[in-house]
Formats: structure tokens, C-alpha cells, sequence
């Protein structure tokens, strides 16, 4: 008997008494939707932007036409010596084409270029799948094109995130991009830059990631503020 | 770099470890002040004590769902990750577990061992087994890494490193870490820390984490952290082995929210952490980062003892968020070392007897004044303290007719103790001898010893009232 049969068996003799109804989720989540004043496209924003600020992530509001510009110029304010891209991605034109200094490509297997990435990438853009307003956070969900170090090793992460794709909650995200239709091998919610409370209960940012995410939200003109 | 195996703390001498814990004013002082800012942390998280109740029904719920579907739900769990290019590999015993952890890590020369945050891979001993096969395993959370730098263990399953504080850090760094400088600053502390780390994910061969919830719907291991070394070790490593406990497998993603968002909210009063890192698979063709091999070690350890007993089994609801070692009255008094197991506090002695044997633990159900706090704060309703009470009697008494013997079944059963139910038994069931019984207590009262053993150690000796309440009552009656 090899020990998963084991394990199995062990299980299967439990006494089982009336087994539990599955639990409905959605109804529950839907009770409390219907308690509150439903959420606007206005409301979202404005939660979103508080909460991830509440985890000391930036929000730059920008506009669909212009937001490669914008992002220069959050670079040329920061320093940024390189700024690491998605080498396919749908962006990879507009990033170029606003004459950002030091794109660097993720073109190369990690096992290439570890030590670079590692010790000389200021900083890295992905883009998200959407954003939950509830908590602040953002769907990252890496892929052959944006591969996964890109939001986790430089120093600064930039995410742009379409204000259109922006949920109430995880439950709503998940529902409405229909994640359990199949799973990308890593997708990761991100609320903040990287932190750490382990010495002495005090919050440090930057342990092990990025010291600062800035989220680019693609709002229409009149959402500017 | 630390690779000394850490002593192993004997379960059974826990009452002189309290003792001298209680007797420690500085570490008092630094778990009273963490538990009050993780109490008032979670507090501010639930304002509206309805609301709480609701989402505690629902997460109970879902986690006793689970577990009466348990082994279909392993089973499915295996099938979609295997799909997924996951090898699945079960082990019924911590060394088991460890043995082919050492043997992946060996079949890839590997060197060094990068590990996130895993409560499963302390239960087993993990570090152990790899520093016997002559492989470094590094912890890479700043609590877990600060503690094993130290040669210690974890004192607090969220904050490792709760027992210490910045000055004791700053001086490990100086003296241990080469060419780091003595800095009570905690940014550039953690900057140190940093540094170092980088270096290692970069080197390692294999990285190591836990699980928090297991979908079996879609094979995806879902991992809750903030500081990004679950993501560095899951993602930089060539090779990735996730560890976990059979219980915490969940049926359909739909269960995960409800679940996390409790999760975070009662460990350290968050809404959601940093990140939330679902791995389903090793990378594919064409991604160029993420593990090129990938490993899932489930472990029973003791489980499939507590699952056997529908009223133990729910010991295995726990979703690890150490609500109940927060909210412990004895738990803030001795801190998380005392109990000398890898989980402490109230969740520690209800979970260590399947995992070690009643013989080694028996104490531990005891540590507990069953004031509940630990049952009121759960967040998904284990009822501590009636299981806490359960495993008193288990230790105590012979299995229950029909019930299998537990491990270490009957531990705590002492002659004298039953000598003297016995005796008691007897004297209330006769109504004469009760009284003849009651006639002489009162009336050679100064006879009474001083010293009562267990009893006078911490309280004033008992001694009868001069007449009994029988013979007072009747008195008033005459009157």
C-alpha cells in the first residue's frame, strides 16, 4: 500500500455523518451587494484610490491618448535609468514611440540574464487585467509576453490599469473575467509595494519586491480631476 | 549561514519553560504589547458584529464542505495539477515528507534551499533533514530568517520573530551578517536583510513554500504574503516544492475569497495582503521565468487522526491565521516558545496531540483557563475550548466504546486520581457516610494540612467551614 492509499483509506472509513450542502457563495456576496447603494463607475475609482494609497501605492490618473508621456515623465522625476517592458506586449509600440530612455526588452529566458535583471533594472511596467476597489489591488496576470519577475524584482513597479476593468470585490473580479475556466500557470493580486512588519511590529516597505508601485489609471477626460 | 539543527524542545517540560517564562519581564512586555496591537488591529477590521457573524457562518461552512469531501477533493486536486505538469506526492509521516524533499533537491545537486514562509515544513523538521543531507535551507521571510540566524524557532505562526526586539536584531546583524554594521534602524535592518536574500534567490536551486488554499476545481495553489519572498522562491528557483497539510484543500475558487478575506483580516488585521499568489502550473513553453519543475508534498502527519472523530475533524477547519494565540490570556503571559511545539497557543493544543502523541502533549489541553476567547475570535468557529476538554478526557481515560484509541491515548491517567473519583463516588452516593463524612471534615478542620500540593503552589490552602451547609441550613430553619 503506497502511503496516498493509505492516506485515502484512512479518510474513507471516517464516520461520515449527513453531508453539508455545498455552500452558495454567490448568494451570499449578493446579499451583501443588495445592502449597500450600488457601486458606481465613479464610486470604484474613488475607493480604489483611496485604499491603494492606504498600502502606499501611487495613483496617476491619465488619459488613453497620452499616458506613454505621462509615464516618461514619472520616469525622468524618478530616475529611472531602465525601465523594464513586456518584449511582445500590446504596449511595447506606445512605449517606445514616447522615447522612454532605457527600455529594456524581457526578451531572454531568466536563466540568461538572472544577474541583470537582479542587480541593474530600475524598474519594471506590466499591464493588469483589471483592479478590485474594495481592497485597492491589482489582477497581474503574467504571461509568456509580460513574464512574472517584471512586477517582483525592479525596485519600482509601474501597472497601467483601464478603469473600466475595475470590480467591486475579488468574488465580483473572478465572476466577470471567469477565472475558473482555466488558470494561467501564475496570477497574483498586488495591493502595494512589498512590506514587512516583522521587527518589532514596525512597517518597513521594499523587504523582498518593489519599494513603490505607481498605478497608471486610464481614466476618461471629465474623471482627470 | 545557520545550518545547525535547531533543538528540539520537549513538549513535556512545559510547565517549567511557562514558569520561567512568566518570570521573564521583557519578554512579557513584548508579547502583551504585540497581542494588544494585533487585537486592536483585527477589531478595527470588523466593526459590524453581524456582518462578522455572517461571513464566520459562511467560512465555516465552506471548510466543513471541504472536509467532508476531503478525499475526492485530494483526488481531483492531484488530477488537475498533474494535468497541469504538477508531480503530486504524498507522505503519511513528517520524515516521509522530508525524504523526498531531500531526494527532489539531491536529483538537482542541489546546494542551497530557498524557503518561504511554511509552518508544515517546521512541523516536519524539515531544516533538519536537509542540513543531514548537507543541504542549506534558508528561510527567506525577515521573521523566519531573523529567528534561524539566531538558531531558534518561530515564537508566533504569523510573526516569527515577535519575541525579539530591534536592539537584539541589530545585534545579531552586526555579529552574524559579514559586513553588515550595527543599525537599530528597522528600514535599514530590513535593507540588510534584503540584500543578503537577493543574493541567495538568485543562487538557490530549489525554492520551498506552503500552501494557504488548495483549489482542487483548478489545480491552483494559492499563497498569501507581504513581502515578496513567497513570489521570489516560487518564481526564481529552477525548481519549486510546495508543502502542505491534506486539510486545506478547497473545493471551487469561489471558496477562496470568503476564506482570504477572513484570513488577513483576523491574523493581522489587514483587508489583503501585499500579495496573493496562485500557481497553477510550472512555466510553459515560451514563459521565461517561473520554475521549470514543479512539486506539491501533501502531508497527513497525524491528520487522518483527527479527521477519524467527527467532533475532532474539526481541528482540521484552521486556516492558520493565529487569531486564538492573539486573543490567549495564557498565551500572551508565556509566549509562543513555552509550549515547546511548532504551533502554539490554543490552536497548538488542540492540533500538537494528533501530530505527537497524547504522551508527549497531554499538558498542553491543560494550558487554557477555557475563558473562550480563543472559540469567539476563530474565524472559521472551531470550538476550541470543547476540544480543548475532549483531548483533557482522551488523556485521562480509555478510549470511548466505539471510538479508536488516539495516540498516546490515556497519557495522563494517574491511580491516585482515579483512587480518589472513586472515593468520591462512593461517599456521595450514601447519604450516611456523606454525613458522617461532612460531621468529621468540619469538626477536625484544624487538622487540615497546609501544604496541598498542586493546589498551595499558587493559592491559599483550603480548609472546611466550621459546619456544614447542611447542618447551617437546618439551623435557619429552627429559627
Amino acid at each position: 500500500m503506497s502511503a496516498r492509499d493509505n492516506i485515502l483509506r484512512r479518510l474513507r472509513a471516517a464516520p461520515q455523518g449527513e453531508a453539508p450542502l455545498a455552500p452558495d457563495v454567490p448568494a451570499f456576496y449578493a446579499a451583501v451587494n443588495a445592502s449597500a447603494p450600488p457601486s458606481t463607475r465613479a464610486s470604484r475609482i474613488e475607493l480604489f484610490c483611496e485604499k491603494m494609497a492606504f498600502w502606499r501605492g501611487e495613483v496617476v490618473r491619465v488619459r488613453r491618448a497620452n499616458w506613454p508621456q505621462e509615464l516618461r515623465q514619472i520616469c525622468v522625476e524618478k530616475g529611472v535609468r531602465s525601465l523594464l517592458h513586456g518584449e511582445a506586449s500590446v504596449h511595447a509600440e506606445a512605449l517606445k514611440a514616447a522615447g522612454i530612455a532605457g527600455l529594456k526588452p524581457y526578451d531572454r529566458p531568466l536563466g540568461e540574464w538572472k544577474k541583470e535583471l537582479f542587480e541593474d533594472t530600475d524598474a519594471g511596467f506590466t499591464s493588469t487585467r483589471g483592479g478590485i476597489a474594495e481592497t485597492g489591488t491589482l489582477i497581474v496576470w503574467p504571461d509568456a509576453s509580460e513574464p512574472r519577475l517584471m512586477s517582483l524584482v525592479p525596485p519600482i513597479h509601474f501597472a497601467l490599469l483601464d478603469a473600466d476593468q475595475l470590480h467591486d470585490t475579488l468574488f465580483d473580479a473572478m465572476h466577470a473575467q471567469r477565472w475558473s475556466d482555466g488558470m494561467p500557470t501564475n496570477a497574483l493580486l498586488v495591493s502595494g509595494p512589498s512590506k514587512t512588519a516583522d521587527i518589532q511590529v514596525t512597517l518597513a516597505y521594499g523587504a523582498h519586491g518593489p519599494k513603490e508601485l505607481v498605478v497608471l489609471l486610464l481614466v476618461n477626460e471629465e474623471e482627470m480631476q | 549561514m545557520n545550518s545547525q539543527p535547531l533543538d528540539f524542545v520537549p513538549a513535556s517540560e512545559f510547565k517549567q519553560r511557562a514558569a520561567d517564562a512568566v518570570a521573564d519581564d521583557h519578554l512579557r512586555k513584548s508579547f502583551r504589547g504585540a497581542m494588544d496591537f494585533l487585537i486592536g488591529k483585527r477589531a478595527a477590521q470588523f466593526p459590524d458584529a453581524a456582518a462578522l457573524e455572517s461571513q464566520r457562518s459562511l467560512a465555516e461552512h465552506i471548510r466543513k464542505y471541504s472536509l467532508a469531501r476531503l478525499p475526492e477533493l485530494l483526488e481531483q486536486l492531484e488530477r488537475k495539477l498533474t494535468d497541469n505538469g504538477v508531480q503530486v506526492h504524498w507522505a503519511e509521516t513528517g520524515e516521509e515528507a522530508c525524504a523526498i524533499i531531500v531526494g527532489i533537491a539531491q536529483r538537482h545537486s542541489t546546494k542551497l534551499m530557498v524557503k518561504g514562509k511554511s509552518m508544515v515544513s517546521e512541523e516536519v523538521e524539515l531544516n533538519h533533514a536537509m542540513a543531514d543531507a548537507g543541504i542549506d535551507a534558508l528561510e527567506s521571510d525577515m521573521g523566519e530568517y531573523i529567528v534561524q540566524l539566531d538558531g531558534e524557532k518561530p515564537s508566533h505562526i504569523i510573526m516569527p520573530a515577535i519575541h525579539k526586539t530591534k536592539q537584539q536584531i541589530a545585534r545579531l546583524f552586526a555579529d552574524k551578517v559579514p559586513g553588515a554594521g550595527y543599525t537599530e534602524s528597522v528600514d535599514e535592518l530590513i535593507g540588510i536583510g534584503r540584500a543578503v536574500l537577493r543574493e541567495k534567490f538568485m543562487s538557490a536551486e530549489v525554492g520551498l513554500s506552503g500552501v494557504n488554499f488548495a483549489v482542487a476545481e483548478t489545480g491552483t495553489l494559492c499563497l498569501v504574503e507581504n513581502e515578496g519572498n513567497g513570489r521570489m522562491c516560487t518564481t526564481v528557483p529552477e525548481v519549486h516544492i510546495a508543502i502542505t497539510g491534506i486539510e486545506k484543500v478547497v473545493d471551487k475558487l469561489d471558496h477562496v475569497p470568503p476564506l482570504f478575506g477572513l484570513l488577513t483580516r483576523s491574523a493581522t488585521g489587514q483587508a489583503i495582503t501585499t500579495y496573493f499568489n496562485m500557481i497553477s502550473g510550472p512555466r510553459k513553453p515560451g514563459e521565461k521565468d517561473g520554475p521549470g519543475e514543479m512539486h506539491l508534498v501533501l502531508v497527513d502527519n497525524g491528520r487522518t487522526q483527527a479527521y477519524s472523530d467527527e467532533q475532532l475533524r474539526s481541528t482540521l477547519q484552521c486556516i492558520r491565521c493565529g487569531a486564538c494565540m492573539n486573543h490567549c490570556p495564557v498565551y500572551t503571559r508565556i509566549g509562543g516558545h513555552a509550549y515547546g511545539t511548532t504551533y502554539p497557543g490554543p490552536i497548538g493544543e488542540i492540533i500538537s496531540p494528533h501530530m505527537l502523541g497524547l504522551n508527549a502533549t497531554h499538558v498542553l489541553p491543560t494550558a487554557s483557563s477555557l475563558c473562550g476567547a480563543c472559540g469567539e475570535v476563530c474565524p472559521v468557529r472551531i470550538p476550541i475550548p470543547e476540544l480543548l476538554v475532549r483531548l483533557r478526557e482522551e488523556a485521562q481515560h480509555d478510549a470511548r466504546p466505539g471510538h479508536a484509541p488516539l495516540r498516546g491515548q490515556g497519557a495522563a491517567k494517574s491511580r491516585l486520581v482515579d483512587a480518589v473519583w472513586s472515593g468520591w463516588a462512593a461517599l456521595y452516593t450514601r447519604p450516611a457516610l456523606y454525613r458522617a463524612f461532612g460531621w468529621l471534615a468540619t469538626r477536625f478542620r484544624a487538622l487540615t494540612p497546609p501544604m496541598q500540593g498542586g493546589w498551595t503552589v499558587s493559592r491559599t490552602p483550603m480548609k472546611p467551614a466550621a459546619r456544614t451547609l447542611h447542618e447551617l441550613m437546618a439551623a435557619r430553619r429552627k429559627r
